[in-house]
């Protein structure tokens, strides 16, 4: 019997998948990976819930009800968890509308913008509830590390990755620590 | 030669010149934002905070002395300058990834230079006006980190463009026309004002993304080797003219 496999959990929150695409850059080592780790939730996964799990990976920024629930759980189920790029370290893009009054953006986008037909701002109950401006995750819950870039590269995940999977504090080198 | 130590080493000294022109004399880099070699200094950004005998200092406005030790490359003053720089980045609003100024901004490769993966601190995202109304520069609040070096530029060239005006967090970059817009000052795309922004918050127009990522200036070289590279030659030349 080999060693129990690492699990990790990843999500996103509100991003745009690029940093998920980006883990997948990491290319062939995937197989690696897969030989040490095993993937609880993730949308590569599509588990909806984890259960405990060693590590999280979190991409995006914290702007609506569900958000915070979903990272809540996470929290909650792993031991390390991981900030991973500029929306969930910044607030990034999605941010940019901390600047606007959020009922402004609502009617900008189902109301008064170019193309809308039938102009209604949704209301389903089903809908998560918009936050009033889009948070980095550590205004929500405690983060244990950051992976900076938009979005980090294959590598600079890859470096963090085996530093956690091994044991060691991650320290990433002058090449790999971008913001963009 | 008088001269002082810095983290050991011996520094000589002119007498006159602060701790950060004797250091970069030297060739060490001693992190910094608000200080340039061309201007006086203004010792804002506390970025060259080191230690002068147990106490805290500007290097950039410190006068440099006999039997001083300094020490500038401790843990401790290297956490000091990260927790400034972190306060910069979310009092402001910095979203890199849209910058046009991403991998040549000095205030990005001070945070790289300093190991910086967060901004540790709950943003502010502060509202700030955008002023586009000058047909070749663009000036955009949201990035400026109140260095006061486009303020010290314009004031020499005889224009005094730019002010700061209020303080604290209330402080903003303030524009000298009767509108308050750049558009109305005789601000021109050539003077030293609209270049000498550390970050990207004085843009000349039509010069964006020029350079292709890794090819830009921090992609590859640390601030603190270029700031060696660009800025040492220029150490001394203001006092050296002064005292003529
Ligand atoms: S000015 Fe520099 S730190 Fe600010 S957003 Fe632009 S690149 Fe980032
Ligand atoms: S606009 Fe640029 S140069 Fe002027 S004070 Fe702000 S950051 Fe400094
Ligand atoms: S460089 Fe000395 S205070 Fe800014």
């Amino acid at each position: 019997m080999g060693k129990p496999k690492i699990r990790i959990a990843t999500t996103s929150l509100a991003g745009c998948f690029g940093c998920h695409m980006s883990f997948l850059d990491i290319d062939e080592r995937l197989l690696d990976l897969v030989e040490i780790a095993e993937l609880d939730r993730s949308p590569l996964t599509d588990i909806k819930h984890c259960t405990d799990c060693d590590i999280a990976i979190v991409e995006g920024g914290v702007c609506n009800s569900e958000n915070v629930h979903v990272l809540r759980e996470l929290r909650r189920a792993c031991k390390k968890l991981v900030s991973i790029g500029a929306c969930a370290i910044n607030g990034g893009i999605p941010a940019l509308r901390n600047r606007y009054d959020l009922g402004d953006c609502l009617e900008e986008a189902f109301i008064t913008g170019i193309g809308v037909t039938d102009p209604q701002v949704p209301g389903d109950p089903e809908l998560p509830l918009l936050l009033d401006k889009v948070h980095p995750i550590h205004e929500v819950v405690k983060v244990d590390y950051f992976i900076p870039g938009c979005p980090p590269s294959g590598d600079t995940i890859w470096a963090v990755l085996t530093d956690l999977i091994e044991g060691r504090e991650p320290v990433l080198p002058y090449e790999l620590t971008h913001y963009d | 030669m008088p001269h002082f130590t810095l983290d050991g080493r011996t520094i000589p000294f002119e007498p006159g010149q602060t701790l950060m022109e004797a250091a970069m004399a030297a060739g060490v880099y001693i992190p910094h934002l608000c200080y340039h070699p061309d201007f006086e200094p203004h010792g804002s950004c506390k970025l060259c905070s080191v230690e002068v005998n147990g106490r805290i200092c500007s290097a950039c406005t410190f006068p440099a002395a006999e039997n001083q030790e300094v020490i500038s490359a401790s843990e401790e003053v290297r956490h000091l300058r990260l927790r400034l720089t972190q306060m910069l980045f979310v009092e402001g609003n910095h979203l890199c990834p849209s910058c046009e100024a991403s991998g040549s901004c000095e205030l990005q490769a001070t945070g790289y230079y300093l190991g910086m993966t967060d901004g540790h601190f709950s943003h502010f995202f502060p509202r700030r006006e955008i002023d586009a109304s000058h047909p070749e520069v663009l000036l955009d609040r949201d990035r400026c980190i109140f260095c006061a070096l486009c303020v010290r530029a314009s004031r020499d060239e005889g224009k005094n463009v730019f002010a700061l005006s209020g303080r604290g967090i209330h402080t903003r970059l303030v524009v000298n026309s009767p509108s308050g817009k750049l558009g109305d000052t005789d601000l021109e795309a050539t003077d030293r004002a609209a270049h000498i922004c550390p970050v990207g918050a004085i843009l000349v127009r039509g010069t964006a993304f020029r350079a292709p990522i890794g090819e830009r200036k921090y992609d590859h070289r640390t601030i603190a080797q270029v700031a060696l590279e660009e800025e040492r030659p220029l150490v001394g030349r203001q006092h050296g003219q002064a005292e003529d």
